[in-house]
């Protein structure tokens, strides 16, 4: 298990920028470069750019590939009408539990980019490499580990990116939320993990510095991995691993509205599973009503029961402390609830994620 | 690598200790400890009054990333906490050495000579 971490096509770039580098998922990765508080910010504010190179894209084709990923996944990739479009979607167990959360992009017809989590890219490699021989499905699936990949969020983004990389300025403008463009052996996705506009680059590692380069240069700042995990929270989106795992159910995890069930006929796996073992808690948000910090893992006590946190930091845009928790199926957003913090119990209100969109505190 | 002033006694728990002229400790935590913290977001300090042992955990530090606990360095009684720091605790970040969390009467002054100089802290972060 302590095999040496693995280093992204940008690592050089991180050490000369200064970043301070953590371990995340085997892979050596920046947390900050300086301030998270002031990434985080220029976020909201401006632009950031993040090296998510250690996440997986993932390329599916064939003529089998929409029957096999109706199959595969909760959501239903037969909303992407369009080549383009792009769907974020919940891959199951057979009991109903989260393999991972990705999102896939309908390229052309019977062709898919999905792009998965670093921490679960060799399991859901195995997990569908398993699942194309047992249903025999007409497809190819290939790992894309020779791609870099760059997202640029914040209000500023795309202008900036079009500045930086007038090659894939043409490409880019017309792009609609949540849709994407190939162009040659890159990828733009109008996509994120910020709750801002923005893009997600995926290009051969070998272009990956000198993208980097020129983006910084147009004045977006590179950020790591804390202000990457703040923005989420705010961005009311969860994090594989702390919100969700193979022993939760999306149903539990805030993400029913991920799991398509509109065709009857749609034999996903762990459909069977979740229709047998409706929703037992809720996701929700809260925010703290007195001085402190929400973590992870922290007991929720309401009037209907005992709940718990499953991500909590502080809010660099509220100012306060937030945090995702799993809670009684009664509590409902205006609740007041207690939250043990180290051993105290403060007050906080549940609120309806998202906190943050937009810049915009929404809480 | 570190900003370590040599006038300073230290903690190998990351704290660092001024003596004053009337034999009270003023007590901080060290520009290591803030860098490895990250931004700072929150203090709770101990209350003006309170016996505290050597060792003993007396304050909570947050940054955006996690909590740390404050350790007193010698026994004694807190006589003063630095409210400004708790009302802006990203001035830790700013200057770890100028910004004091707590001040102590030690019982026992001689409980200084158990800690560490700047050369001394210097090499238990480096291990």
């Amino acid at each position: 298990m302590n095999a040496p971490a693995r280093l992204t096509p940008l690592h050089g770039q991180h050490l000369a920028a200064g970043a301070r580098m953590v371990n995340f998922a085997g892979w050596e990765m920046p947390v900050n470069y300086g301030s998270q508080i002031a990434e985080h910010h220029a976020v909201r504010r401006r632009a950031g750019m993040f090296d998510v190179s250690h996440m997986l894209a993932l390329d599916l084709s064939g003529a089998g590939a929409t029957l096999f990923l109706r199959g595969l996944l909760a959501n239903d990739v037969a909303r992407l009408g369009q080549p383009g479009k792009a769907l974020y979607s919940c891959m199951l167990n057979k009991n109903g539990g989260v393999i991972d959360d990705l999102i896939v992009y309908r390229l052309a017809d019977d062709d898919y980019r999905l792009v998965v989590n670093a921490g679960t890219a060799d399991k859901d490699l195995a997990w569908m490499r398993s699942r194309i021989a047992e249903t025999g499905a007409n497809v190819t699936l290939q790992g894309r580990r020779d791609l870099a990949m760059i997202a640029v969020q914040g209000p500023q983004a795309r202008e900036l990116f079009g500045a930086a990389l007038p090659g894939l300025r043409d490409a880019m403008t017309p792009l609609a939320t949540f849709s994407g463009a190939r162009v040659g052996d890159t990828f733009i996705g109008r996509t994120g993990y910020t709750g801002e506009d923005g893009l997600e680059l995926a290009l051969p590692s070998t272009e990956a510095a000198a993208a980097w380069q020129a983006l910084a240069a147009a004045g977006v700042a590179p950020c790591g991995l804390g202000a990457r995990d703040t923005l989420r929270l705010e961005a009311g989106m969860n994090l594989y691993g702390q919100d969700m795992d193979e022993n939760v159910s999306p149903l539990d995890a805030g993400l029913s509205w991920t799991v398509d069930l509109r065709d009857e006929s749609r034999d996903f796996v762990g459909r069977e599973a979740l229709a047998l073992k409706p929703a037992t808690r809720r996701l929700l948000g809260l925010v703290l009503e007195a001085p402190g910090v929400l973590r992870a893992h922290m007991p929720v006590h309401t009037g209907d029961g005992d709940g718990e946190t499953t991500s909590g930091s502080f809010s660099p845009t509220l100012e306060k402390a937030i945090a995702f928790a799993r809670l009684p199926l009664a509590i409902q957003p205006g609740s007041q609830v207690s939250v043990d913090v180290r051993g105290k119990l403060l007050p906080a209100r549940v609120v309806k994620p998202p906190f943050v969109r937009n810049g915009e505190a929404l809480v | 690598m570190s900003n370590l002033p040599a006038n300073l006694k230290y903690a190998a728990s990351h704290e660092w200790v001024r003596s004053e002229a009337d034999g009270t400790l003023t007590i901080g935590i060290t520009d290591h400890a803030q860098e490895a913290l990250g931004d700072v977001v929150f203090l709770e300090l101990p209350e003006v009054g309170r016996k505290v042992a050597a060792g003993e955990s007396c304050a909570v530090i947050e940054s955006v990333k996690a909590a740390s606990d404050i350790y007193a360095p010698v026994g004694g009684e807190i006589i003063a906490n630095n409210g400004a720091a708790v009302d802006a605790p990203e001035s830790v970040n700013a200057d770890a050495y100028a910004t004091w969390l707590f001040k102590i009467r030690p019982d026992d002054p001689a409980q200084l000579d158990t800690l560490l100089d700047a050369a001394g802290y210097s090499a238990s972060i480096a291990e």
